[in-house]
């Protein structure tokens, strides 16, 4: 019943890279590694590696991003592949074509790997169940369902920082109920043996039942953070942040915004994470955000390398069973 | 005349359940077990082996026409009912134009005449459009003939209009059917909110949407002195209200859909659009309070709500699809897997499908007592069958049981001593 069947093949390699919920922990290790080996790639003079050479890659975005569209384009072209950027949003569906008669335009143009994001949950799972055999479906992001890359990144970033899964304490702060990336770190830091995993938030941005997926509930940041390893912040949409879920930025901010003050009660070497876009005085302060514990910035940087390894990990996967 | 030899006939109305002759005369129940006058001459159908029962009924099928004909027509659902064992479906009100004035039932009852399988009768609409501001010409419905009002999943949102037009429906004497549903709760949810929808990011609709709106209505409906009937309850919490008001005195029934009785939220699984309901499957303690309600009586009725799809309406993500499920062709097999789970015994079964429905609609029917219309189903409860879009024979394919095997098939029925369907 669960979404996982269809991301792999019938030996269990990657075909679809759609959500972290089901995917066994050799795999999810499997791409920190292939990650590692892509990671030097982006440092060299000539950044790019011949893996995907005649294929093409279509970024479909059905809602705008620049970050993810980005990372994931650069990924693309430093295995060498063609890649198409296409709009949706602003063009399709606008003029009423359906999502079906958009997929079947695609797969006539020849694509090999669609990169999906869409702002309905279940979108990428849709889609990979549509598309024709040989094309390769990678969850760019669907509603507030999953962002498995997002989650890939994230533990590659603690992975390399803290070595280890085993002993950690992390907490995932904020609009957990609005986030796929809260959903897919969930998925991913439990699958790859997190002890202590905690959402922090008010109630009105806390999802019922949240308690099943493996993490402990706080509705106090200092509660929440005390001692914590890691802690992963997450972005507040503009229009939760005068609604009836929230009064004002400003009370969030005084609630929960991280502040190198409040930072002090987790652990001595805490790194602060945050998928981006930040927003400065809302969820994070300035001084944490552009500190020494911040490893923001890292997360970009290694978020090409994820998305490189699970490209080519599905892709590669698709040439061997096509092969067969 | 017309007899059917050896079947076990069950009748939830008078009790009797064994093994006997039923014989039909005029369109009629003429006689159980000994031959009648002028049985000489009588036709035989064999139903050794089969479950010989009244016709089901149902308390609010999307029979698509007019307006939605790319889903499915009254001549195609009908057919599909028949099929089913069904030999009376109402008509829900949300046609295209919307059925709240009497040129439309008179065009669907002129097609389901046409049809020749199930009769097919209508529910008004309680709103002009079903738009939940502005009354529906409640005593012109009614002298067109229909069985009673609804503004469906349309929750009435001003609490006002909903108070007046359940007093209005009650000096129309019209049953006003409800489908209780809190607006604000509910409207941007697609499913039950809890550990399912929470792990799949899907929007949720809290069982409390149902529950506040049970409980408000209820009030209304003293103050109003209307009769009611509650559909598709979901949640468990629903049961005991409406049970007190109706100690009370309160005119009130309640039913459930097949789907909420057989299903919870956890089939869901990944995304599958076919268990996309509206109100959501719950959670399995509501599932199992649901099966208790029938058993106990606390839930009248078991409905089909019925709601054929084209394929299109759930070829997208599940948020974005139409919600509901055909159920015509898998009712008998759900219910009779129900009966085999111990949700419920068969007689129980068989009166919240037929007996329940036909008084709710204020139809003869629903019973082998002599003298009542000879609208009989009759099935086998043992043989099995694969689902497969070709062997249903509604035009929505959309239902979850696809590629399954199921057990129990309706074998013929008669609407009216007539013979308007046989496998």
């Amino acid at each position: 019943m669960a979404t996982p069947d269809i991301q792999l093949d019938a030996h269990g390699r990657l075909r679809h890279f759609l959500a972290i919920e089901g995917l066994p922990r050799a795999l999810l290790i499997q791409i920190l590694d292939q990650a590692e080996r892509f990671a030097p790639v982006g440092d060299r003079a000539v950044k790019k590696v011949p893996l995907l050479r005649g294929k093409t890659v279509a970024n479909l975005f059905f809602e705008p991003s620049t970050r993810t569209r980005t990372t994931f384009d650069l990924a693309a072209k430093r295995l060498s592949a063609d890649v198409l950027n296409l709009n949706i949003e602003a063009s399709s569906t606008k003029k009423g074509e359906s999502l079906a008669d958009t997929l079947r335009n695609l797969e006539a143009m020849q694509c090999d790997m669609f990169v999906v994001r869409h702002q309905v949950s279940g979108a990428a799972d849709y889609i990979a169940r549509q598309v024709a055999p040989h094309i390769s479906v990678i969850n760019g992001g669907d509603g507030r369902h999953e962002h498995p890359t997002q989650a890939m990144l994230d533990a590659f970033t603690i992975r390399r920082l803290k070595k280890s899964f085993d002993a950690l304490r992390i907490a995932i702060v904020g609009d957990v109920a609005h986030s796929r990336v809260a959903r897919s770190n969930i998925q991913a830091l439990r699958t790859l043996g997190v002890p202590d995993l905690r959402v922090v938030g008010p109630k009105t941005l806390i999802p019922p039942g949240i308690e099943a997926m493996g993490v402990t509930v706080h509705d106090d940041l200092d509660e929440g953070i005390s001692g914590a390893d890691v802690v992963i912040m997450l972005r507040l949409q503009q229009e939760r942040m005068q609604s009836a879920l929230l009064p004002s930025a400003h009370e969030y901010f005084r609630e929960y915004g991280l502040t190198a003050e409040r930072l002090r009660g987790a652990a001595k070497d805490a790194i602060v994470m945050h998928p981006g876009p930040i927003n400065r005085g809302v969820e994070i302060d300035s001084e944490v955000a552009d500190g020494t514990q911040s490893v923001i910035l890292q997360q970009v940087t290694y978020g090409i390398a994820v998305r490189m390894a699970v490209m080519s990990m599905a892709m590669g996967t698709q040439a061997q069973t096509g092969a067969a | 005349m017309l007899r059917i030899r050896h079947g076990r006939l069950i009748d939830p109305a008078s009790g009797h359940d064994g093994v006997a002759d039923l014989w039909i005369d005029g369109g009629h129940i003429a006689a159980i077990g000994r031959a009648p006058k002028g049985a000489a001459n009588a036709r035989e159908i064999n139903a050794k082996g089969l479950v010989v029962c009244p016709g089901f009924a149902d308390p609010g099928s999307h029979l698509r026409e007019p307006g939605h004909e790319h889903k499915a027509t009254i001549a195609s659902e009908a057919r599909a009912a028949a099929a089913g064992g069904f030999t009376t479906v109402c008509c829900t009100p949300d046609t295209q134009p919307v059925l709240d004035n009497a040129s439309v039932i008179e065009h669907i009852t002129q097609r389901a005449v046409a049809a020749g399988a199930a009769q097919v009768v209508c529910l008004g609409a309680l709103t002009v459009g079903l738009g939940g501001e502005v009354l529906a010409e409640m005593h012109a419905l009614k002298a067109a003939g229909c069985v009673g009002v609804t503004n469906l999943g349309r929750a009435v949102k001003d609490t006002a209009v909903l108070m007046h037009a359940l007093a209005y429906a009650a000096s129309a004497e019209l049953t006003v059917f409800l489908h209780p549903e809190d607006y604000w709760l509910a409207r941007q949810g697609t499913m039950h909110e809890g550990a399912v929808s929470t792990r799949l990011g899907i929007p949720g609709i809290p069982a409390a949407a149902e529950v506040i709106a049970v409980h408000r209505d209820l009030t209304l409906l003293a103050e109003a002195g209307a009769r009611a009937h509650f559909c598709k309850l979901s949640a468990g919490d629903s049961i005991k209200p409406i049970a007190e008001a109706r100690k009370r005195g309160l005119p009130v029934t309640a039913d459930v859909g097949i789907g909420n009785l057989c299903f919870t939220a956890d089939d869901v699984g990944s995304f599958d659009a076919n268990y996309h309901v509206r109100p959501p499957l719950r959670d399995a303690r509501d599932r199992a309070a649901l099966r208790r309600g029938v058993r106990q009586g606390g839930i009248d009725i078991i409905g089909a709500y019925h709601e054929p799809h084209d394929a299109d309406a759930k070829a997208a993500p599940f948020g974005l699809t139409e919600p509901g499920v055909s159920t015509y062709d898998t009712f008998l097999s759900s219910l009779l897997q129900l009966v085999a789970d111990g949700a419920f015994d068969l007689p129980t079964a068989l009166a919240g499908a037929s007996l329940a429905p036909h008084r709710l609609l204020g139809q003869p029917g629903g019973t082998l007592d002599v003298g009542a219309p000879a609208d009989v189903c009759a099935f086998d409860p043992a043989v099995r069958w694969h689902v497969t879009p070709a062997a249903l024979k509604s035009a929505g394919k959309n239902t979850p049981y696809l590629g399954q095997t199921l057990t129990g098939r309706v074998m013929f029925t008669l609407v009216g001593g007539r013979l308007v369907h046989q496998l």
